[in-house]
């Protein structure tokens, strides 16, 4: 007789890809901040080019959040990793309101700005990183650190 | 629809009409925007949980593609909270 085990009751046991993946979105974030700050400078002004250095400072903390809730959570239970997934997306998204919320009427802050670059480095750092994960799965062999970029990682019953 | 009534009874000027129409299509537009990435990202951490235990060797790729899933599915959230700044506070 086979013992029936729920897939919740398991733990993914390993090195935390998504640590990896948002580590590699938050250097690439800093490492595109002065052209987005300059580009939102030339299209709002100064305060243009401060706001979009604010709202790069959210998604940034938005990727380091998620990545840090997930990779506490995973190695515990499956079932922790679901709640902490849809807790922290409630969470995250309440902290970004509060940050703009609070900010809203500093002289400094211009909001369209400040919204455009949300959505825009978001999906921008995104897709970027999506091209070179999309590269290093589908040629493992090609991966320049293959520790970097762990192709599998146990998952375990706790 | 009573606090409308009262709005129109207490004859408020366009401009005050305008700014309370912009205040509730704020709240909406937030609150629509985050119910669709809510059900999307349980979706897929679901069947993330549902392929790590299938496939434990796998849960390394699966965690990836995981997360960024759940970072794409936010998108749509962050894209209603812009409008929800943009009518409210802009």
């Amino acid at each position: 007789m086979t013992e029936h085990l729920s897939p919740l009751a398991m733990a993914s046991q390993g090195l935390a890809p998504e640590v990896t993946v948002s580590k590699d979105i938050i250097r690439r974030g800093i490492i595109i901040a002065p052209v987005v700050m300059v580009i939102a400078g030339v299209i709002w002004g100064l305060t243009g080019a401060w706001s979009a250095g604010l709202g790069l400072a959210v998604v940034l903390m938005n990727f380091g959040l998620a990545a840090a809730l997930i990779s506490w959570a995973a190695p515990i239970s499956l079932a922790l990793m679901m709640g902490v997934s849809l807790f922290g997306y409630l969470l995250r998204l309440g902290l970004i309101s509060v940050s703009v919320y609070l900010v809203r009427d500093v002289s400094w802050v211009s909001l369209p700005a400040l919204g455009i670059t949300i959505i825009v480095t978001h999906l921008g750092l995104l897709f970027w990183e999506m091209r070179f994960i999309a590269a290093s799965l589908a040629f493992p062999g090609l991966r320049p650190n293959a520790q970097e970029y762990p192709s599998s990682s146990a998952a375990e019953t706790p | 629809m009573e606090a409308i009534a009262r709005l129109v009874a207490a004859e408020a000027t366009p401009a005050e009409l305008k700014n309370n129409a912009a205040a509730a299509s704020a709240g909406y537009a937030y609150g629509l925007a985050a119910i669709g990435p809510g059900i999307g990202i349980g979706y897929l951490v679901g069947k993330s949980v549902e392929a790590m235990a299938r496939q434990p060797e796998a849960a390394g790729m699966v965690r990836t593609t995981m997360f960024l899933g759940i970072a794409f599915t936010e998108a749509l959230a962050l894209i209603g909270f812009v409008v929800f700044i943009l009518l409210k506070f802009a």
